[in-house]
Formats: C-alpha cells, structure tokens, sequence
C-alpha cells in the first residue's frame, strides 16, 4: 500500500477511535459548549444596553446591532472553548497504555494526532453550529451574505479550527496531566476577551489596541463579521488567513515532534 | 545468526546519570520462549521498550525477527505484538471495539477481521464480555484482552511484561497455559518476570537480568548447575532468635517478615554438621530445619546478592511479591 493510502486510512481508523470517545463521553464538549453561550446570553442580556450604545450606528443601545456584532466573535470563541477539550483529551489519551501499543504497531506514525485533529475539527465545527442556533433564536441575523461569502465563513471557521486544534494537541501532548492540560490551554479561551469579539477596537485604550488587534483572534473576527455582515474586512482578510496557516505549521511541527520522541 | 528472533548486543540505556541497563546481549532462537528474569528495577520493561521500539537505546544494537532496530523499526513492528507491564487497552471503548482497533490497524478485510476477533474473544474467554467497556474489566480480563489484542496481526516474535504480576493463581495459570501454547505454532515469545518458578516452567532459556547486566543465561538445568549446592531454610518464630541467627550466620539471606532464614549448602554431611554447631555454640534452635536441593531460588539468590534483609527480594520464587500493577 502506497504511503498516502496508508496513511489516509490509518487516520480513518484513529478518527473513528476518536468519535467513538466523543460520543460516549460528550460532557467535556458539551460543558464548554456553555461558556460561548453563556456568554452570548450575558452579554446581549446582561452588559448590552451599555456596551451596544453607538454600535448600530444610531448612538442609543440597539440589541439586534449588538447581537450581529457578537455572534461572529463568539463562534470563534466557541473553537477556541472547544480545543481546551482537545487538549485535555490528547493529554488523557497520552496517559492510556494504547498508545504504547500504538507506537509498536506497524501504522503510519501521524495517525494517532491526524485522527484527534480531526475529530476535534468535526467537533468544532459542530459546537458553532449549535452556538449559530443560538444566535438564531434570539434574533442574529446576516444582511447580506450569499452563498459564496457563507461557504468563505464556513472556510475559516474550519481553517481557525484547524489552526487551534494543532496548537491545542501540542499543548495536550506536554502537558502531564488533564489539570495542566486545560490551564496550558487557557489562552485559547482567554485571547478572545481581549479581541475585538465584546466591544470594538477603537473602544480599547490606545496603548492596548495593537495586541488585541494584531493577536489571532481579531483578525479572524473582523473578517467573519465581513462575510457575514457586509462590514469591511481590509487587511483582516490576509492576516486571518496568514495566523491559521502559521499556527497549523507551529502546531504541527511541534506536536509531532513532541509525539515522536521517547515517551517519557 | 538467521535462526535467531532476537539478536542484542551491548544494548545500553541511562536516564540522566542513572545506567539502566549496562551492555546487555541477548540471543533468542526462534520458536522458543525466552525469560528475563529479574527483580524489581533490573531493567526488564526497559529491555522490552528498546526491543519492541518503542524507545531508542543509548547504545549497542539488535536485531529482531531479522530486521535493525535503528534502521528498520517499522518492518520490526510488523513482525512483533508487544503486551506490556501496564495495560494497553483503550478503557473507554469495550473489549470489541478494542478487537476491531487492532484488526483495522492491521488492515484485516471486514469479514477476515470478524473472523479473526470473534475467534480470539472466544479463545480468551471474553464473548460475555464483549460489549463491555474495557475499563471495567478484572486484572485478569484485561490481560486476556491484551493479548488476544497483540495477537489479532500474527506477529512472529511476541513480548510479555511480567504478563502475570498482580493476577491470582487461576488467573496465572491460565496465562501459562496461553503462552504454552502461543509457541506450539512456532512464534517466539521474551517473557520477563520476577518469578523463578514462572521461568522455570515455561521458559527453554533463562536470563538473569541484575543491575542492569545479566548475570546469568542458559538452559534452567544450566543456571541450576552454576551453583555447587542447595540452601538450608530455617524458620522461627521468636524474632529474638531470628536476629541472633541472622548475626550469626553472616552467609545467610533472609525474609524478616517469613522469619526464615537460607544458608548456602554445599549437600555435604559436613556442611551440615558444620551449620548445627554453629547454631548450637549460639545457643539458637530454629523451630523448622528443611534441606532443599539446587534450585533456580539459590541461582538468583547467588547472583543477585539480595541483602540479607531486604522485604523486596522474594524469598521464595513462588511468592508474589508486593508490587500490583493496575
Ligand atoms: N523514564 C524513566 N526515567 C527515569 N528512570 C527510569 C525510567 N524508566 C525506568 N527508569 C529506571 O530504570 C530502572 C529499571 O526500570 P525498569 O526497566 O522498569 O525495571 P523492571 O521492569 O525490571 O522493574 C528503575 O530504577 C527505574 O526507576
Ligand atoms: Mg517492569
């Protein structure tokens, strides 16, 4: 069998190993699962009237405004919330005596990350769609987005998820143990409060807008928000594109590397 | 040299300035069960993980089911199962799924795959507990289902990791009767223990694994040739006695919590007349007196030195010791 083959269908068999955990065990998922929407709901319901004021434009708080505006942040913080799972669950594997056997076994050697990067990616996606129902319900919707700009969105949530979920198994794989795993991890939930995801760049400090600006988050934000709302994406666009790639090269180089070392 | 599945020479490991194993060669012709045996922090599991590939040695090389180590660790891992110390099952998935892992990685066909599982389940005496997930299983289970796991590719050379510490004595037997067996179809098994009695029913050829070298290797009939004599074994049950004894017999080895004592016995009358006087000058009586000819117990004990008061050496190779594993 041609390595590609092989590979392909050694991940295969990982991923079904993978979804077959997820679906008997889905409580970490789905617990952080609720922190987007309870942030979501906090903050439409809760903080709104105060931080909407001037988003819609009309200088009073407007509640349909300020929920476009969070939906886009939120589904990307619903990747960054999903991947601390990632992470705690690469480190638990990493702790099961399979994958000694694993590592004796004649299979191809990335299969065991491919299959958790995977299935973690499905995961992602699927924990957006339900964050996307939410917003539905209490009354996000698109002006103008065709087709084409949804199967963009649709692209970068996936590429963002991607790109997070390599750095999140790296951090699974160095971490000893499921608590230092999920606090490792703690900046891919932490980054988007500081973003552009709750209140807009130019409401920041001036001496803070180039680190919530620059950092991976905004970005990708900004640009969903394009997509989706019609509002522009200037440079956003490029950068968004040029972190997910430089993340999931990162994340890769580096758990692989870690992975393929001694276990210790 | 094609005869041999396992061919080591000079194998090195340390971790930091600790020397786990100091130059180790190993020669294991096909179709035989090997042993290494060893105590506890010989070196044994870090024998396994540098043959099974799964961590690289200092140094030295082998050569195992024909293939480098370091130049060709994936056509070795196509020909070996590895079944470790610890438990190498996914606890979150049942004994099934667990199978049919194995049968997709080894890239079994769905009906070939089927056929293969269904008929290790059975031979290991796991269909009822098929559809349970693995964690839930009893020591004994899971080691059943760690083997029938390893054994779902065919592998030609076969590592056991103290496959029966921690099991009971039906349990035990049982996995004796499967390893038996696993040789008649001409696999080569390397079995380490810490058990003499386990060696030396089932292996053909014994290592003697102590601080990091070996010590000894053969045939058991060899091993028990290297020392001259058997032991005395003493008991008491004054721990007063059992002191003075023990100062007084400075060639002694002992089990403090058994309160025996072994002397080395050479099977002479005047070895033995030699020991009661001794015993009598001190003004000691030991409550039980047994003579016991060579065994692989005197072999290991001679090797490995084990201090005289160690709780850790077992004082009988029969007796599991302490350690539980899972
Ligand atoms: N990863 C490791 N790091 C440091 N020391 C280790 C490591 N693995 C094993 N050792 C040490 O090497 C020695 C031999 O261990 P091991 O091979 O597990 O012995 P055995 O299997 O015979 O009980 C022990 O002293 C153990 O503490
Ligand atoms: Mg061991």
């Amino acid at each position: 069998m041609s390595t590609l083959s092989l590979a392909v269908r050694d991940s295969s068999t990982m991923l079904r190993r993978n979804l077959l955990h997820a679906r008997r065990y889905p409580s970490l998922t789905l617990n952080l699962l609720l922190t987007p929407i309870m942030l979501l709901l906090l903050f439409v319901y809760v903080f709104g009237n105060a931080l909407s004021v001037g988003i819609g434009g009309g200088g009073g708080p407007d509640r349909a405004a300020y929920i476009a505006y969070l939906v886009p942040g939120l589904l990307l913080m619903t990747i960054g919330s999903t991947t601390i799972g990632t992470a705690v669950s690469v480190s638990n594997d990493m702790t099961e005596g399979i994958i000694a056997r694993f590592r004796t076994m004649n299979i191809h050697r990335g299969s065991v990350l491919i299959g958790h990067v995977v299935s973690s990616v499905l995961q992602s996606l699927a924990s957006t769609v339900l964050v996307a129902a939410v917003g539905l319900a209490i009354g996000f919707r698109t002006t103008h987005a065709t087709p084409l700009e949804w199967l963009a969105a649709l692209g970068l949530l996936a590429l963002f998820a991607l790109a997070l979920t390599w750095i999140a198994v790296g951090m699974g794989l160095i971490s000893p143990s499921a608590e230092a795993a999920s606090n490792n991890a703690l900046p891919l939930i932490f980054l988007p409060l500081i973003s552009s995801a709750f209140v807009p760049l130019h409401s920041m400090p001036g001496w803070f807008r180039p680190i919530a600006e620059y950092q991976p988050f905004t970005p990708a934000i900004e640009t969903l928000r394009g997509l989706l709302l019609g509002t522009p994406i200037g440079h956003n666009g490029w950068l968004a594109l040029a972190w997910c790639l430089v993340l999931t090269v990162l994340g890769y180089r580096w758990s692989t590397a870690t992975f393929n070392a001694d276990p210790k | 040299m094609s005869d041999l599945a396992i061919a080591a020479k000079g194998l090195r490991k340390s971790y930091g300035d600790k020397t786990v194993l100091d130059g180790i060669d190993l020669a294991v012709p096909e179709g035989t069960i090997f042993s290494l045996l060893g105590p506890n922090g010989a070196g044994k599991t870090t024998t396994v993980q540098i043959l099974s590939t799964l961590i690289t040695a200092g140094g030295g090389h082998a050569r195992v089911a024909g293939h480098d180590l370091a130049t060709e660790p994936q056509a070795v891992r196509a020909a070996i199962g590895v079944t470790g110390q610890f438990s190498a099952v996914d606890g979150l998935i049942t004994g099934a799924e667990n199978m049919r892992l194995m049968a997709d990685l080894h890239h079994l066909g769905k009906q070939e795959g089927q056929r293969v599982t269904a008929r290790l389940l059975e031979r290991f005496d796991l269909v009822e507990a098929a559809n349970r997930p693995a964690s839930t299983y009893s020591g004994g289970m899971k080691r059943r289902l760690d083997i029938a796991m390893t054994l779902v590719g065919s592998p030609r050379v076969i590592f056991l990791d103290e496959p029966t510490t921690g099991l009971d004595p039906r349990s035990r037997h049982t996995m004796w009767q499967i390893i038996r067996e696993l040789v008649t179809t001409g696999v080569t098994v390397f079995l380490t223990t810490q058990y003499l009695e386990e060696a030396d029913e089932l292996a053909h050829r014994i290592a003697v694994l102590n601080n990091g070298t070996i010590a000894a290797e053969g045939t058991p009939d060899d091993l028990k040739r290297l020392i001259p004599g058997g032991h005395v074994r003493l008991r008491f049950t004054d721990p007063g006695a059992y002191r003075a004894a023990a100062a007084a017999l400075t060639a002694a080895t002992g089990d403090e919590t058994a309160q025996t004592l072994h002397v080395p016995h050479d099977g002479t009358q005047r070895d033995l007349h030699t020991l009661l006087t001794r015993l009598d000058a001190a003004g000691i009586t030991a409550d039980e007196l047994t003579v016991h000819t060579p065994d692989l117990d005197d072999v290991f004990f001679a090797l490995t030195d084990a201090p005289a008061t160690s709780a850790d050496a077992p004082a009988n190779g029969a007796a599991p010791t302490k350690e539980t594993v899972r």
